[in-house]
């Protein structure tokens, strides 16, 4: 019997070491990774859907090895990435490089998580200035562009065909929805694209904004309601399927792989999945209201270098940095990740490889970047009002007229 | 639980004393290990519930109570602004509708959860050929992850391509918008959540069914009672200890219930279908540019409503007792 008691406080004493261990390696953990020192660099991204013996990860390893450091990589969810990095900056143990989403650069340095170039010495001298702009706010420059992808409009060559339309005469908004006519005419359905209420939705719809000649500055000038208006008429005259006011992108994308769209406002990503297609397909810049191709926002990421305790790290994290950005890293990077260079030379280099790209790079070329025009953190407003009225007008509640007054209203009092 | 876990312990403690006692020191000494003993035994739960409640829920009181901007959430140092984040939340011209929203949803879903899951429960007792394998195939909204369930409804329900406007369609009855438009969006989901919900109810109320005597029912036969006499004099009263707390379960469910809405319309279009819980995360998550201060205040908001309910509930607990 006395053995049985002791069992039972030697069980209680295991169990307050237990929880006495517990709790101390819960603390001990906060200050590890800021120790500095060590040679292992953490570094963030948002691509899962690389595994461990991927191109990237492989090229992550290699810069590692010669910048004399092991790399020590984990891929996120893109949009979980954004809460992640905020978490490790509250906490002080942010990765030494993150690469994130481009609009969430501005949200990051004006929280003070990210180093500039100042800091860090990185050189951006040969990035493209349109695409590098979204990672400066009031002259100072918080990350390189390792990549860009942007919007452009796949074609369905059979249906354009069956219904008569050339896609080289497709130049303007007129153009454009004389096709769509003809393509209806015919039997078959138009565009389709995608206006969900998230940022997508914004991402979307930005071209045709740009493209009336509009500013995010004031959304309710009457080219931003020639715009809206212009989205609303395809699906009054069933141009476009109801359905895009849920459609994310990948949504819109299954849409247009059944067959039955002629066009699909899509994104450089896709690229891979449309040699997919059960049909040939083809790309054409989206076109401005007057002509020629629309300004598309820029997609794509951007790598930074998080802010440390330990400043000594920044300098192996710009050597880091750098390879990954170098020409020759950038032009194969950019190939697996089917995204348009932000060098212009590599961007040639890209289009002479291969020759579908053209198109593409182009786009890239005349896009912006959403927090560009120093809007910074007031886009992510801007852009939750844009995509609101935008989902009232296509769903009917309002006149798009109305819509946009309503979301000029919403962005400039917040 | 826990009375029962330190009586118990006590007990232990005064056995292996008295049992210690004759050849070791005086009691007293050996009094004191023993109250350690049962801090020992109390700390587990003691910690977990201080670091995965209280603390939590700390955090979401101070983040409701201060003006966090991104920068001061990184940084510290965000001043204390009072109600203020409350008063931004009660006073946006959202909150009435979403309110609304979230108590149609809420409402609509108990009701038709509890009677859909009652009537199947009462026509499962009856133990007919193959009403147990039926049953197990009614138990499989449960068990699918809800952004299964919830992508699957947002595919059958798709104006365009989905299932329900073809089978509308064979019938001769127009497409109807069931996510894309204002008007039917908050029905969509309604629908997809009473499916989820209605093997919960199921479950619970079938075997409070079993607990009921057999007796009672042919007493009631012999009297010549009806069917419909015997669910409302007897089923009904006998099972409401199970139907209360079976309702009380779904509305704190109910109340926060995300992911339905959030994969299916994204409580839109242009708010038609958010709930408190799809605006919470929008303002918290939902944005480039947190806004985690109202976030944190509509999540307190729908705690106290959970709480509200849990009080009430334990006010008619008691009533019956007292009856």
């Amino acid at each position: 019997m006395t053995g049985l008691s002791r069992r039972r406080r030697l069980a209680a004493v295991a169990v307050i070491a237990l929880a006495a261990v517990t709790a101390s390696a819960c603390s001990s953990s906060g200050d590890d990774t800021s120790d500095g020192g060590g040679g292992a660099y953490l570094v963030w991204d948002p691509y899962p859907q690389f595994a461990a013996e991927s191109e990237w990860v492989s090229l992550l390893k290699k810069c590692g090895t010669t910048a004399g450091v092991t790399v020590e990589r984990t891929g996120y969810d893109t949009t979980d990435l954004t809460n992640k990095a905020l978490l490790a900056a509250q906490q002080g143990n942010s990765p030494d490089v993150l690469i994130v989403d481009n609009p969430v650069i501005s949200t990051l340095a004006e929280a003070g998580a990210l180093t500039t170039t100042d800091d860090n010495k990185l050189d951006v001298s040969a990035m493209a200035a349109n695409l590098l702009g979204a990672g400066q706010s009031e002259g100072k420059t918080y990350g390189v562009p390792i990549g860009a992808n942007t919007l452009a409009l796949y074609y369905n060559k059979d249906v354009l065909t069956a219904a008569g339309v050339d896609p080289a005469t497709v130049k303007d908004w007129t153009s454009l929805t004389a096709a769509l006519t003809k393509v209806k005419a015919a039997g078959k359905k138009g565009i389709t694209f995608s206006a969900i209420g998230t940022e997508e939705g914004s991402f979307q719809f930005l071209p045709w904004f740009w493209g009336s000649g509009a500013q995010l500055t004031s959304l309710d000038s009457p080219q931003a309601v020639s715009a809206l208006t212009l989205w609303t008429d395809w699906l009054k005259q069933g141009h476009a399927p109801n359905s895009v006011i849920n459609n994310t992108q990948t949504t819109s994308w299954q849409e247009f792989a059944t067959g039955d769209y002629a066009f699909a406002e899509n994104g450089t990503w896709q690229l891979a999945n449309a040699e997919k297609l059960g049909f040939s397909y083809g790309t054409i810049p989206i076109p401005a209201n007057a002509g020629g191709p629309a300004p598309a926002p820029t997609g794509g990421e951007f790598v930074s270098i998080p802010v440390q305790k330990n400043t000594g790290r920044y300098e192996t994290s710009q050597k880091l940095v750098a390879c990954l950005t170098n020409a020759d890293n950038l032009l194969a990077t950019d190939t697996t990740l089917s995204y348009v260079a932000p060098v212009t030379a590599v961007q040639d280099r890209q289009a002479t490889a291969d020759p579908k790209l053209k198109v593409w790079v182009e786009a890239v070329r005349a896009a912006k970047g959403r927090t560009g025009d120093n809007l910074g953190t007031k886009y992510p407003k801007i852009s939750e009002s844009l995509w609101t009225a935008v989902q009232a007008a296509l769903s009917g509640g309002k006149s798009p007229q109305e819509a946009l007054k309503a979301a000029q209203t919403a962005a400039s009092t917040r | 639980m826990l009375s029962t876990k330190r009586t118990s312990t006590t007990t232990q403690d005064q056995d292996g004393a008295a049992k210690a006692a004759p050849p070791g020191p005086p009691p007293s000494r050996v009094r004191r290990p023993s109250r350690w003993l049962a801090w020992g035994f109390l700390a587990p739960v003691t910690i977990y519930l201080a670091a995965f409640y209280a603390y939590p829920l700390y955090r979401n009181v101070e983040l409701s109570l201060r003006e966090y901007t991104v920068r001061s959430f990184v940084q510290g140092g965000a001043p204390f602004a009072g109600l203020d984040n409350y008063r931004t939340v009660l006073s946006d011209p959202a909150f009435g509708p979403t309110l609304w929203h979230t108590l149609i949803f809420t409402g609509a879903s108990l009701v038709f959860q509890f009677s859909i899951g009652m009537a199947l429960a009462l026509f499962f007792h009856q133990h007919f050929p193959l009403s147990r394998t039926l049953r197990a195939l009614i138990l499989v909204p449960w068990l699918l992850p809800l952004i299964v369930s919830a992508s699957t409804w947002s595919w059958l329900l798709n104006s365009d391509s989905g299932l329900v406007n073809a089978a509308l369609g064979a019938v001769g009855i127009d497409p109807v918008n069931w996510l894309t438009s204002p008007g039917w969006s908050l029905t969509s989901v309604i629908i997809a959540n009473i499916w989820i919900g209605i093997p919960f109810n199921l479950v619970v109320l079938y075997s409070g069914l079993q607990g009921i005597p057999v007796e009672m029912y042919e007493a009631s036969a012999l009297d010549g009672a009806s069917s419909w006499q015997r669910f409302w004099r007897i089923t009904f009263p006998l099972l409401r200890p199970v139907s209360t707390i079976t309702l009380l379960l779904g509305l704190i469910y109910t109340l926060k219930v995300f992911d339905i809405v959030w994969i299916m319309t994204r409580g839109g279009p242009t708010g038609s279908s958010a709930t408190l819980a799809t605006w919470s995360y929008r303002l918290g998550f939902g944005n480039m540019l947190p806004e985690f201060g109202p976030g944190a205040a509509i999540g307190n908001l729908l705690i106290v409503m959970a709480l509200i309910a849990g009080l009430i509930y334990i006010r008619i607990e008691r009533r019956q007792h007292l009856r």
